[in-house]
């Protein structure tokens, strides 16, 4: 159990093979459909929406202002409380805080809540490294991990798998892990359900030791939350003697008055529910446990170091925009090569790894047609399609001094569109071209236009799939100086 | 009121018949409009794909075009949500301070073409004619970035003749999404195919849009799958008449 994102391909070669995968466009389509009409609908009955996204914005704004004093205010109401306040600058800091805490504990096993950050820095892996198993107890990260299979949505990690692979997964590797599943097994919701009850009760009450992350982190009360939907975050959280906490230090909010907001924008945007049925707080250390929180930074100081991409950093983890996204809806997560996916890991992943760096993260910010479903969505008002763009511009600047074939062409276009009477030099060059291939070109296209032939590359790119009509024998601007003015 | 048309640069090298479509349209609605021939594009093409240095020179030929004009109108969506939301992002980053105010003096003069009909010049009925079925895509900048509404349809329900038919998913981008066609042309074509296939889910006999480009992506999927569907700009609709047909 320990599949990892390391070496994921660019972006359109992950996106060519899960485009041919059947089964997994059908699973995709159909749970983001369902999942996007329920979060439409219930969006709906709130009437003031608007004015709740452009709060939760401006907390979150406010939050990232003065980041330092919020954090400093949390880790004293913390520690007031009897719970320890470890930093970590990257995941490998992260990690062996976590491991550490374990072995003083002589603990070999730790429950896990589901967690974005955890899997951000690769906990579970660290920790096996370390001889310490990790079990995930929601209901689909317990799905991926026992099917050595990688999350592929931020709320819905096993959003790509369908009942029946479920149930495959179950009889075939629930044993190994514990308790195994029963023999008649079949793929009803209810069953699977039930046998994984089963199956994590075991693990719930024998662990010594639980990490979870957290939503949100209340900097006056040092209170963190957990919002969840299955109750097993519960168990995790009050059962074990030993509870971290790994928590990204954007996931402040200054005040409970503060959180109200939220509670209301997550559910709606990320389930489709007016509430979500579990709300876990907790504040400091509580009788019989030992309470530690992990504040990690991994990246998000250099994000919020970049002036248009810092609003990143408002995002609750929601998942609206995943849900809403034409190209997540076909590629599927894997592509995006991240545990976080979609059109937030399109801007995420470069924020936090950096761009310039690698050809892996420098394809994310391409990786959308800039239709902009996500911005409207989006419960904190993050313009993705503004920071995709931005983004582009700081890959293009990286890659400055090596110039490929498109940079070469961007550069021609731009001296060619600098000047009209160089376009109109263009154009009649197309005009003559035009003239021939009307003549010659065979296809016609519907309404009557002469259709090219398939193009050699780069235009096969365009025209492998698509008809492209010969161009037309007068440009507008050359009609205009014959006729259009009268 | 003095009026330009930026007829964009996909329209003046591949589809002319639009830009000659706006100028009936307008004429015929009593507004003299000028096509300044210094005109070349709104650079969104670089914009979008993370060029933004060389942004800058076609930047500042659409402002010095297109100075001195109350009203720029645009068969595209995407153009004006170009030079309506990018062109100062690309003036600040010339440093150039004129560059700037040019830029914050035209850029709110851009009127995608159905705002201008029915905002400005306070018209519906156009007095079009166009007696065929027809399903229209309202493109993601039109819908989004510029927030047209639904006064494309209101246009398109005045017109003589036209039965016009609802298109399933219709607010689903179509793939094109300008360098994105070529540099994930796989996943491009997808959404395009699903946009082709609720196309002919409508039944319809022409799929209009205001936006060339899309159409273009749309069109060459129909052509290429021998649906018989054609493609066309909502400006050659609206130019119909009676007359013409």
């Amino acid at each position: 159990m320990s599949a990892t994102f390391v070496g994921m391909p660019a972006f359109p070669k992950a996106a060519r093979e899960a485009l041919s995968d059947t089964q997994l466009r059908r699973n995709l389509a159909h749970a983001t459909g369902t999942i996007r009409a329920k979060r439409a609908a219930v969006v709906g009955e709130v009437d003031d929406w608007e004015e709740l996204r452009l709060a939760g914005a401006a907390i979150k704004d406010n939050v990232l202002r003065h980041l330092d004093e919020h954090l400093l205010r949390l880790e004293k109401s913390l520690t007031d409380r009897g719970a320890t306040v470890h930093w970590a600058r990257d995941a490998a800091e992260a990690c062996e805080i976590v491991a550490s805490i374990a072995r003083q504990h002589a603990v070999d096993e730790v429950v896990k809540v589901k967690s974005m950050a955890t899997q951000e820095i690769g906990l579970n892996e660290a920790l096996a490294a370390q001889g310490i198993t990790a079990w995930e107890t929601d209901l689909a990260e317990l799905i991926v991990q026992l099917g050595d299979d990688l999350p592929s949505h931020i709320l819905v990690p096993a959003i790509h798998r369908n009942r029946a692979e479920i149930r495959e997964i179950f009889r075939s590797r629930m044993a190994a892990a514990g308790r195994p599943a029963p023999d008649d097994l079949s793929d009803r919701p209810a069953e699977l359900a039930g046998a994984a009850r089963l199956h994590l009760r075991e693990k719930f009450l024998r662990a010594r030791m639980a990490v979870s992350g957290a939503n949100f982190a209340v900097a006056e009360s040092g209170t963190l939350v957990v919002v969840e939907s299955e109750g097993n975050g519960r168990m995790c959280l009050t059962l074990p003697e030993v509870l971290v906490s790994v928590v990204g230090i954007e996931k402040i909010v200054p005040t409970w008055s503060d959180l109200d907001v939220f509670l209301q924008l997550l559910p709606r945007s990320s389930t489709g529910e007016r509430m979500n049925p579990y709300t876990s707080t907790w504040s400091g250390s509580t009788e019989g446990q030992e309470a530690h929180v992990v504040l990690l930074d991994n990246g998000r100081t250099r994000a919020l170091a970049d002036e248009v991409g810092r609003q990143a950093l408002r995002c609750i983890r929601c998942s609206a925009c995943l849900n809403v996204c034409p190209v997540y809806e076909r590629t599927g997560g894997h592509a995006y090569g991240s545990v976080y996916p979609g059109p937030i890991g399109a801007i995420l992943n470069p924020l936090l790894r950096g761009t310039g760096v690698d050809e892996q993260t420098d394809s994310l910010p391409y990786a959308s047609s800039l239709c902009g479903a996500c911005f409207d969505a989006c419960p904190v008002r993050i313009d993705i399609p503004e920071v995709l763009v931005h983004l582009r511009a700081k890959v293009v600047d990286a890659h400055r001094s090596s110039p490929k074939a498109e940079a070469v062409a961007m550069k021609s276009a731009s001296w060619v569109l600098a000047d009209a009477r160089r376009l109109n030099w263009a154009e009649r060059g197309m005009g003559l071209a035009g003239r021939v291939l009307n003549r010659v070109g065979r296809k016609v296209m519907p309404g009557g236009r002469r259709a090219l032939g398939r193009l050699p590359w780069p235009g096969s790119l365009w025209s492998n799939a698509r008809d492209v009509p010969a161009p037309p024998v007068e440009s507008f601007r050359s009609w205009w100086r014959r006729e259009g003015r009268r | 009121m003095k009026v330009a048309v930026q007829v964009t640069c996909i329209n003046d090298t591949m589809f002319p018949d639009t830009g000659k479509a706006v100028f009936t349209l307008l004429r015929r609605l009593g507004v003299e409009a000028d096509f300044p021939a210094a005109q070349t594009c709104c650079a969104q093409p670089m914009v979008n794909t993370g060029y933004l240095d060389e942004a800058v020179p076609v930047v500042r030929n659409f402002v010095d075009a297109f100075a001195g004009y109350d009203a720029i109108v645009t068969p595209s969506g995407s153009c004006a949500g170009s030079a309506r939301h990018q062109h100062s992002i690309v003036a600040r980053r010339s440093g150039d301070a004129r560059l700037r105010e040019a830029v914050a003096r035209t850029s709110p003069k851009v009127y995608e073409l159905t705002e201008f009909l029915v905002d400005v010049l306070g018209v519906t009925d156009v007095g079009a004619y166009f007696p065929h079925r027809v399903t229209y895509h309202p493109t993601c900048h039109s819908l989004r970035m510029l927030g047209v509404g639904d006064r494309p349809l209101r246009l398109l329900r005045e017109v003589r003749g036209l039965d016009l038919v609802e298109l399933p998913a219709a607010t689903e981008c179509c793939g094109f999404g300008g360098t994105f066609a070529v540099k994930n042309a796989e996943t491009s074509t997808a959404m395009g195919a699903d946009k082709a296939r609720h196309v002919l889910e409508a039944g319809a006999e022409v799929l209009v849009a205001g936006d060339n480009s899309c159409l273009l992506h749309i069109g060459g999927l129909l052509s290429r799958q021998r649906t018989g569907v054609r493609v066309m700009h909502l400006a050659e609709v609206l130019a119909g008449t009676e007359d013409a047909a």
